[in-house]
Order: C-alpha cells, then sequence, then structure tokens
C-alpha cells in the first residue's frame, strides 16, 4: 500500500477499474442448448470465461459456456407483450387439435 | 412529483399481478419503493454471504484433515458464489457492483448481524454449518418464492448449493458430540454461543417489524419472521437430540396443544446493539473487506488496461 493518502474516493476511481457486466449461458449437456444462467463481470472474453467457469459450473453443470457482453444484447419491450405474445385465437388452425381426423389412425 | 392518476393505476395494476403471482421480471414496470425495498433486501443479502466468508475462512488454514479443509474451502468458495449471484441480482435493478460495495465498506449497508460473532473454536465451524447456514437456509427455501424473478432465480440455485453446508456442519459437530469429553464439551460450548444468535437471524418479531405487511403484500416475503423462525426451531430440536447436544433454552420444550416447540425470550437487546455496530467483530469485518478492495484494486486496473491494449491492436491490425 502506499502512503498515507488522504481516503480513497471509490466514486471517482470507480468507472476506470469497474469491468463490464457478462451474460452467461450454459449448455447443460450435449444435446441441449445453451441457457442463461446469469451475469458476471470480467474485464474481457477470456476472463469472462474463466470466471463462468468459476462460478457457474462448480458442479457439473455444464459442458460448454457461452459469455456475451450485456450491452450487445437486445431486448424486446415489456410494454410490447401484448401485441408480440398474445395468443392468436384467430389462429386455432395452427395446432393440430384444430383438425379432425379418424381416431383409429395414427396421424 | 404529485401521485397522478396513471400513477395509483399502474400501483393497482401491479398489485393485481403480484396477487396473480406474476413473477416481477427486470425491465417491467415497479413501484419505486417495490424497486428499493427489493435492491435493499438483495444487496444486504449479497453481503452477508460475501461477510459471511470471514468467520468461517478464519479456520481454513487450521482445518483439522484435509478431508476438513477441502470442504471448508469449498464452502467458502460457495459463499463467495452466492454473494455474486445476489448482486448480479441486484444489479438488474439498475444499481453498479461499485456503488453496493461502496455502501458496504462505508457501514451506509447493513449485512446480517450473526457474522459480528467471532469463531473463537473449530467447533464453530460446524456450529455455523449447522445452526447459521440451517437458519439460512429455511430463510432461503421461503424466497425461492420471493416476487422478483432474478431474486427468486438466485434462491434456488443457492439452496441447491447450501444443503451440504448444513450436513457438513452437522456431521463435524457429531464427530466432536462422539468423541472425547473434551472434544464434546468444545461441541456444546459452541451450540451455547450460536444457537440465540442463529435465532435472532430471522429479524425482529412480527408485532415490531414494520415493512413486513407491505413486503408480503408484494410477495417479497412469502413467510413471517415469528413463522420462519417457529420452522426453525422445530426442525433443530430432532436434530440437537441425534448429536446428543443440548440447546441452551431450559424453556424449550414440545407444545401438544400449539403443535409445535416453545421456547424462551429472545434478547433483542443483544440484537439491537450488534446490528447497530457493537457486536464483537463489526469494525474488524468491514476493515477486512475494505482492506481486500483496495488491495486488489490495482488487479483490476490492470485487467482493465490490458483489454484495452488487446482491443486497440485489435482494431489497429
Amino acid at each position: 500500500m502506499g502512503g498515507p493518502a488522504e481516503q480513497p474516493d471509490f466514486r471517482s476511481v470507480s468507472h476506470a477499474e469497474d469491468w463490464p457486466l457478462w451474460e452467461v449461458f450454459l449448455r447443460g449437456r450435449r444435446g441441449l442448448s445453451h441457457q442463461h444462467v446469469g451475469s458476471l463481470h470480467a474485464p474481457d472474453p477470456e476472463l469472462a470465461l474463466q470466471n463462468a467457469r468459476d462460478l457457474y459450473t462448480r458442479r457439473g453443470e455444464g459442458v460448454s459456456i457461452w459469455v456475451v457482453r450485456s450491452t450487445e444484447v437486445h431486448a424486446s419491450d415489456p410494454d410490447d407483450q401484448g401485441p408480440l405474445f398474445d395468443p392468436p385465437s384467430d389462429k386455432a388452425y395452427r395446432h393440430p387439435t384444430f383438425y379432425s381426423v379418424p381416431e383409429d389412425l395414427q396421424l | 412529483m404529485p401521485p397522478t392518476n396513471s400513477d395509483e393505476s399502474r400501483d393497482l395494476a401491479f398489485q393485481e399481478a403480484i396477487d396473480a403471482d406474476r413473477t416481477v421480471e427486470p425491465r417491467d414496470w415497479m413501484p419505486e419503493r417495490y424497486r428499493s425495498t427489493m435492491v435493499r433486501q438483495i444487496a444486504q443479502h449479497a453481503h452477508s454471504e460475501i461477510i459471511g466468508m470471514q468467520p468461517e475462512g478464519n479456520w481454513i488454514t487450521r482445518a483439522p484433515s484435509l478431508r476438513r479443509k477441502a470442504i471448508l474451502l469449498a464452502k467458502v468458495q460457495d459463499e463467495a458464489g452466492h454473494g455474486l449471484y445476489l448482486y448480479a441480482a441486484a444489479e438488474t435493478l439498475g444499481v453498479e457492483r461499485r456503488e453496493l460495495t461502496e455502501l458496504l465498506i462505508t457501514g451506509r449497508q447493513k449485512y446480517s448481524s450473526i457474522f459480528n460473532y467471532p469463531t473463537l473454536t473449530w467447533a464453530d465451524v460446524g456450529a455455523i454449518g449447522w445452526l447459521v447456514d440451517g437458519a439460512a437456509i429455511t430463510n432461503q427455501l421461503a424466497l425461492t418464492k420471493t416476487s422478483y424473478g432474478p431474486y427468486a432465480r438466485a434462491m434456488v440455485r443457492i439452496c441447491r448449493e447450501e444443503s451440504f453446508h448444513q450436513r457438513q456442519g452437522f456431521e463435524l459437530l457429531s464427530e466432536l458430540s462422539r468423541g472425547t469429553a473434551a472434544q464434546h464439551e468444545m461441541a456444546q460450548d459452541a451450540v451455547n454461543r450460536w444457537w440465540w444468535p442463529a435465532l435472532m437471524m430471522f429479524g425482529p418479531p412480527d408485532t415490531e417489524s414494520p415493512n413486513t405487511a407491505q413486503s408480503m403484500a408484494w410477495k417479497i416475503k412469502r413467510v413471517s419472521n415469528d413463522d420462519l423462525r417457529q420452522r426453525f426451531v422445530d426442525m433443530t430440536v430432532p436434530q440437537a437430540q441425534a448429536l446428543a447436544l443440548d440447546l441452551p433454552d431450559p424453556q424449550l420444550r414440545w407444545n401438544d396443544a400449539r403443535d409445535h416447540y416453545d421456547f424462551g425470550p429472545i434478547d433483542w437487546e443483544e440484537f439491537r446493539q450488534v446490528v447497530s455496530g457493537h457486536g464483537a467483530c463489526n469494525a474488524q469485518r468491514i476493515a477486512v473487506r475494505r482492506a481486500a478492495d483496495e488491495d486488489g484494486a490495482w488487479v483490476r486496473e490492470a485487467a482493465r488496461a490490458w483489454e484495452g491494449r488487446q482491443s486497440s491492436r485489435t482494431s489497429a491490425a
């Protein structure tokens, strides 16, 4: 540690040393797709992967990791929930139950 | 800004969604008080995990066997992980990690007062695993159904990992309790010191917990302090019997009418003293955390500088 400097001002140094946020995706086992498991801070992709290994796979939870800078994720607006995702009740023909088929056939 | 009709209708719609058990997700509209309550609660929970590494970390170098040392290392590493899951959950509400660390090391945000008690003997590692983690699991199981999605998901992950924490503590105490007379006495002494503080972990009685009603209405809290405490006592008494250790409460006895164990009064004055900074280790815990932050600053800066140089080389190439 240096000399008797004055009380450090955490706010002023914070932005220089703060590491960016990454989103972590894990493939649980072969045959499954990667799934979002959480986020972490890291200075670069290599350390983000290492940190993700230590933080999210201490008990064999995964066989492959993706890390993505959080700022690179573009998300739909929750206020668009209705227009985007309300079930289209007028399009029942998109579901197999819409169709009548002979009951004794495998179809 | 004075509340407007639209604020009120949003509040109402929010409460209706909560009542219908709809999980709140980060980008949803939420009342400011819900957000600030959630930030405070998750941050304090995260701080507790991080500070909680210290009392047990104290014994890593003196664990009595390689097996015990490996277990303790894994447990303390888990606590660090739990702190990080929780900080990440808090960050989804628009606060920064740096801000939270700063609030902790300047004493403006609290952590669980249990970690302000010292770990005097090796048996304390067992008592912490059995009682402190046992109490934490009781509390956290209820929180897996909390209304804020990222917090609930962190709780699920944490509960899954923590069951080993309690078991290793139980096993450790069990070995000591059945060991030599001195070992048994050491185990009993640890239980004597940790029992009451563990009961205090559930917070003040419901009658003196002003925020409980709102937190229950928002389903941040699903079970009240007193109910969780009772659940913990009922679960722990038979475990103590199996350990052949006494719980230090002469009034502890089964009540057939209530279908629960009765227990003696908790010394809430001690709780207030420790929460307000007068516990045995408050100053030490914060000093250690602050030193770790300051000593690590150059590493964080160097890693950023390295990243800056790498990416400018890549873009120059």
